[in-house]
This record gives C-alpha cells, structure tokens and sequence, in this order.
C-alpha cells in the first residue's frame, strides 16, 4: 500500500496492456493510487451516467417535439447598451468556472509542493469564483421564469419540454456547483489550521477535491456545447 | 505513498489559455451564428478538445496507470450506444406525433414514397 512503483510481491510493475492485466488479477490493489482518488474518481464516472441521462433524455425531448425549439441566443441575451448580445450571460459563467479549474489545478500544484498558505488562497479563490458562477445561474433563473415566463410545463416561445429539460439540467448541475464550493471551502480551511499536516503532511486530499472541480467543469462545457450552442 | 502528481506549472498554464481561446471560439460559432453543418461540426470539436484537455490535464489522468485509464474511460463509450438507441426512439416518437396529433390540413411530406399512406 505504501510504495506504488513496485507490487506488493517486491516485483517492479509492468507497463501497458502487459500492465493492465498484472494489475487486475493482482488479488490485491487494482488501483496503484491513494482510495480516496480511487473512490472519487469511480463516483465521477457514476455521475457522468447521471448527467448523460439528462442529456440523452434533453435530446429525445427535443428530437420529438412538434413546436419550434426556443432559439437559445435569443432566449439567453442580455442587453447592453440597448443591444441584445447573444449568450452574454453564459459566455461570462464559461469563462468563470474555467478560470476556477485553472485556480484548482495551481492549488493542487501547491498542496503537493506543502505550501500550504498558496493551497488555502488558490482554493479560497475557486470557491468563490464557483459561488459567483452559482449566484450568475440564480440571475439567469430569475431572469427566465419572471421576465420570460418559462416553467417546467411551458412557456411562451415554443416547445413546451424547453422550460423542464433547463431547469433540470442546469439545476442539476448547479447543486453539484454548490456542493463543491461548500467540498472546497472545508478541505480549503483543513490545508489552513494544519488538519493534513498533522496527519502525515499528506495533501493528497486537495487533488481529490480538484477531479470533483474540474469534472463540475467538464460537465459544463458539455451543457454550454448541448443545451446552449446547439 | 510517493509524491503524487507533480508538474511543472506552465503545463497548467498553457491548458488555461487554450481552454480559454477554445472557449472563445466555440462562443464565436454562436456569435457568427453559423448556421447548419458547419455549426455543429465547430461545437463538437471545440468540445471535444476542452473535454479532453480538462481529464487529460486537469484531471491529470495521462499521469495515471493503464488500469485506472481503462477503468473510467471505457464505461462511457456504452453512453453512444444509448445515445444511438434513444435518437431512433426520438424520431419514432416525432413520426407518430407529426401522424396522429396534426391538424388536418397538415400533409405530412414523405420523401421516400408519397404512396405509402
């Protein structure tokens, strides 16, 4: 369990395929990396179903509607200087949540390299880019079911399954936003008072946390590319 | 335990720019609004290089061994077997719909054969 260059028999690993099945059939570790990572990343792929069930069922829905889709430029403009601009509001939330993952991946650079002072801020600063990304969604809600009355069952500019495959969507991945900045903001002040220093000094933690940030992440860009562009 | 994933920072710092100008690109496509196929193709492969470059990188996952690789990355490949079942099942539904639930001066247009109902 301790040193991941070499199996537990004391014969050094093997590469490629070759590697592949030594590790399987080790009857022991299969995964030559800490549980925890193991674990996140065995639930990442659990919610990458989840999500891919949204997204499929978005696409049956609105492969079988009658209406015209509503066109998602218009619908999601913001108007500057008396002109609308096209996805203004979601290109800035897509900027942000990269900007976040760029934080996290330097906070994961830093957490290996025991600083923690830069783990905390770099952390503390995805947190906060991540609640200014939720606070954007609950704008663009706001925005979408009071000035242009879209709900689950319906709305004004066309089909009828537009209003519930959003808020679905774009729910679902807001409350994984949420969790992670409250997931960030507890491993965040953990580096800070020492809690991993005590425990060994290990931060590998603050990776585990990061594969959950950037998967929020990915996720989005599959939602932008999907729900937003298409 | 070793020391984990280690990199130099400029990796992650070139990644951060390009997903950035990737970014801007495929928010270009809607921009321009460019129209048909070559609209979809841009927002796939814009897509596809900012997903790859976030597990890859980001997620550090070209660092890791095969194992963990083919263990996550290969469950999802199933996804476009679904994606395949559902889209038959989406055009199914809208044939039924555009044939049962349309006004009746509406005249559905068969391209295939204007016989066959």
């Amino acid at each position: 369990m301790s040193d991941t260059s070499v199996a537990q028999t004391g014969e050094p690993l093997k590469e490629g395929l070759a590697g592949v099945v030594a590790d399987y059939s080790a009857d022991k570790t299969a995964f030559q990396v800490p549980w925890g990572k193991a674990m996140m990343w065995i639930f990442l792929l659990s919610d990458t179903f989840i999500f891919s069930c949204f997204l499929i069922a978005y696409m049956t829905v609105r492969m079988s509607a009658q209406d015209p889709w509503p066109l998602t430029s218009e619908v999601f403009s913001l108007s500057m200087g008396g002109q609308p601009i096209p996805l203004l509001l979601i290109a800035i939330m897509t900027f942000i949540l990269i900007t976040s993952s760029g934080t996290m991946a330097m906070a994961v650079n830093y957490g290996y390299r025991k600083d923690k002072k830069k783990t905390f801020y770099l952390m503390l600063a995805t947190a906060i880019l991540g609640a200014s990304f939720v606070g954007m969604q609950v704008f663009e809600w706001t925005k979408l079911i009071f000035d242009e009355g879209v709900r689950p069952w319906g709305n004004p500019m066309g089909a009828a399954q537009f209003g519930s495959a959003f808020f679905m969507i774009t729910g679902f991945h807001g409350l994984h936003v949420s969790a992670g900045v409250i997931y960030l903001l507890v491993v965040a002040f953990r580096v800070k008072n020492g809690f991993y220093e005590r425990r060994g000094n290990d931060y590998g933690i603050v990776e585990v946390a990061g594969l959950y940030w950037h998967f929020v992440d990915l996720v989005w860009v599959f939602i932008f590319a999907f729900f937003y562009l298409w | 335990m070793s020391e984990g994933q280690q990199h130099p920072l400029s990796i992650y710092y070139s990644i951060w720019i390009l997903l950035f100008v990737v970014s801007g690109f495929s928010y270009a496509v809607d921009y321009y609004q460019l129209q048909g196929t070559l609209r979809w193709t841009l927002i796939l492969i814009f897509m596809f290089i900012k997903a790859g470059f976030i597990t890859a990188i980001f997620m550090h996952m070209t660092w890791e061994r095969m194992a963990l690789q083919l263990a996550i990355l290969v469950p999802p490949i199933f996804l476009m077997i679904f994606i395949g079942i559902m889209a038959i099942e989406g055009d199914y539904t809208f044939l039924t719909r555009i044939e049962f639930f349309t006004e009746s001066d509406f005249v559905p247009v068969y391209h295939n054969s204007g016989a066959a109902h």
